[in-house]
């Protein structure tokens, strides 16, 4: 921005923030220092319709309406109660929560977004200290494009439609979905809301989504129902299957550390192929992923019991045995 | 240039912030709004030259200048600063709330009375609940060792499993802060045993014990930079080319991958690094059938005699051989 115009636009606030009358757009062309050099009545429309814009953008709210008496078509004016930052006062212990929460985000725009909240709070007085040291230190990264698209049409109250693949290796899926919110649970993005087609509550992975989140529908068409807990859907939702597999094994001494730390008991010692190792009971998750974890330790483990899991792990090391380069 | 950008809001933000205080250094006031001095200099002067319509010597913004510090003395009508926007509000309210819901991370009780002030002065704005955070982690046996030991500034005794090794190790740390990245707890602390910063998951050790003696990290311990994720790609490390199954294609949104190319059918081919071939080996032995190692040809060969070995000696349990 240029000087020019941005001290333009600092004279446009002052003006307008000073009047509690409406003012026309031709008497804030012939009163505020800046719009004097407009070569027309059409470049200064162009002009003030710009700046109009831009002081919206930041939030700066711009009246629109018509003071008593006044004669030709609308004004302009910014109500001081609904402009200025009311009185705050933070102590040191709630200033340092402030500054913690601000460097939460490990994303441009919510990064931004949280500086800017903290400028303000500055500006009022209220002194945050940008680095406070601290013994926690949470971060939300949130990088996936769709995020903001799918935040502003939450906000808005819009329906959105957008490809999503339930599984990566499966092809995207046309979705239409009145969004609630979107929810970050362990690490991971989500969308929450009503999905038209399965008139049902779904939660679909922000990084699935393919290519563009469209909005549609008016704006305030999406009402979130009362007393949803969306953090409650999401995480509801994405536990991992239950299910756990009570297993014995045989691990080498010294070795499949991993699969050790699952033991609930060593059940004594045994010598496989000349090897001394223990014999233990563990607990595992869902049979295909407990065989992907045998199975990783290749001769350092060995399932005794149950069948199928042993089965299991067979069949994938047959697999990796024979694999071809 | 940062800074330029944010030319306007900053202008805005800055008459507010010096009547708060008076007789501020520049330098100071130019931290604060994180610009350099001179950058902040060409502000107050921009701003010397705007007022209220007239612009008369009355209307005009005035500051006063004494040495490297500056007062207001005439706001123009411009004494406080304008409310958060609807993604400002957003972004603080948001993290607020996140610290606010999760158990034992900070003094919950100065999360709300920060949060409902936040709130209340922000207005609207802040009443949107577009974005939740929970940053709840799995249960971690050892997180109240842990967080006590940051509080009280104490050495920790740690028996650790590293996976990369498939190893379980015993070290002593002087912790430094807790990390919760990516939906997990990891404790940063100075390991004694290798003389540098590490980061522990939580979930991954086994035992801690408070040693009773003060942290002392060296001063040059210097925290994790976690902005761009936690694995970092090195050049000493190893570069894989390996094809996935439709099954196992979730491996390629798991792990941090270099290239992926969709094949038909769902599968995909990925090149991903590693550090320890002990370590791919596990992850690849794992996938049986699902995956293929094209490159290099070592993996592909330590791969093929691992599950040989395991083969054979699965056929000399005696339990199972009699099957």
């Amino acid at each position: 921005m240029s000087s020019a115009r941005a001290e333009r636009l600092v004279n446009l606030v002052l003006c307008l923030l000073s009047t509690r009358q409406y003012l026309p757009a031709e008497h804030i062309r012939s009163i505020v220092s800046g719009y004097a050099g407009a070569p027309s009545d059409e470049a200064f429309f162009r002009m003030f319709e710009r700046d109009k814009a831009e002081l919206r953008d930041l939030g700066v709210p711009l009246e629109t309406g018509r003071s008593p008496g006044m004669e030709a078509g609308e004004g302009y004016r910014i109500a001081r109660r609904d402009y200025e930052l009311p009185d705050i006062d933070l102590e040191p212990d709630e200033a340092a929560a402030v500054a913690l929460a601000a460097r939460l985000w490990d994303s441009p725009e919510l990064a931004g977004a949280a500086r800017g909240a903290l400028l303000k709070l500055r500006a009022a007085g209220v002194d945050v200290d940008a680095e406070p040291p601290t013994a926690v230190e949470p971060r939300v990264r949130a990088s996936e494009p769709a995020l903001t698209p799918l935040i502003s049409a939450v906000q808005a109250g819009q329906a959105v439609t957008f490809a999503h693949r339930r599984h990566p290796a499966q092809d995207p899926v046309r979705r239409s979905l009145e969004p609630w919110g979107v929810v970050s649970w362990r690490g991971r993005w989500y969308v929450v809301g009503h999905d038209r087609d399965r008139e049902a509550t779904r939660c679909f992975r922000v990084s699935r989504i393919v290519g563009e989140v469209r909005a549609t529908g008016p704006p305030g068409a999406v009402l979130r129902p009362e007393e949803t807990d969306l953090l409650q859907i999401v995480a509801g939702s994405a536990e991992p299957r239950p299910g756990s597999h009570r297993a014995r094994l045989w691990l080498a001494d010294g070795r499949a550390q991993g699969l050790r730390r699952q033991a609930t008991t060593v059940l004594g010692r045994l010598a496989v192929d000349g090897v001394d190792g223990d014999l233990v009971q563990c607990e595992l998750p869902a049979l295909d992923v407990a065989a992907r974890w045998v199975a990783g330790h290749g001769p350092d483990a060995v399932v005794v019991e149950p069948a199928v899991l042993a089965t299991a792990v067979h069949a994938l090391l047959t697999a990796a045995a024979a694999e071809v380069a | 240039m940062p800074g330029v950008a944010d030319r306007l809001p900053r202008l805005l933000a800055l008459v507010p912030y010096l009547l708060a205080r008076p007789g501020i250094r520049i330098d100071d006031a130019a931290a604060d709004f994180d610009v350099t001095p001179r950058q902040l200099r060409r502000d107050l002067e921009l701003l010397w030259m705007c007022g209220l319509p007239g612009y008369g010597p009355g209307d005009l913004i005035d500051l006063s200048f004494a040495g490297d510090t500056v007062t207001v003395t005439f706001d123009a009508g411009m004494s406080r600063p304008l409310r958060p926007s609807a993604s400002e509000a957003t972004a603080l309210v948001v993290a607020l709330r996140a610290l606010a819901d999760t158990p034992g991370l900070v003094d919950a009780g100065a999360v709300r009375r920060a949060l409902a002030k936040i709130e209340s002065a922000a207005g609207r704005a802040a009443q949107q609940q577009a974005v939740v955070v929970g940053l709840a982690t799995r249960e971690e046996a050892a997180l109240g060792t842990v967080r006590n030991a940051l509080d009280r500034r104490r050495a920790l005794r740690l028996r650790y499993y590293t996976a990369s090794r498939d190893a379980v190790s015993e070290r002593t740390v002087d912790p430094m802060r807790l990390l919760l990245v990516e939906g997990r707890s990891y404790l940063e602390a100075w390991c004694r045993s290798v003389d540098a910063v590490r980061l522990f998951r939580l979930d991954r050790i086994e035992h801690a014990t408070d040693l009773d003696e003060p942290a002392v990290p060296p001063p040059d311990a210097r925290p994790t930079d976690v902005s761009a994720g936690l694995f970092r790609a090195e050049p000493d490390q190893h570069l894989a080319e390996i094809t996935l199954a439709a099954d196992a294609r979730w491996v390629a949104e798991y792990y941090p991958m270099e290239d992926v190319v969709d094949l038909p059918g769902g599968g995909a081919m990925v090149r991903m690094r590693y550090a320890d071939t002990g370590w791919m080996v596990r992850l690849i032995l794992g996938l049986g059938a699902d995956v293929a190692v094209r490159e290099p040809p070592e993996l592909a060969e330590a791969v093929r005699g691992r599950a040989r070995a395991a083969l054979a000696r699965s056929r000399h349990l005696p339990s199972t051989s009699t099957r």
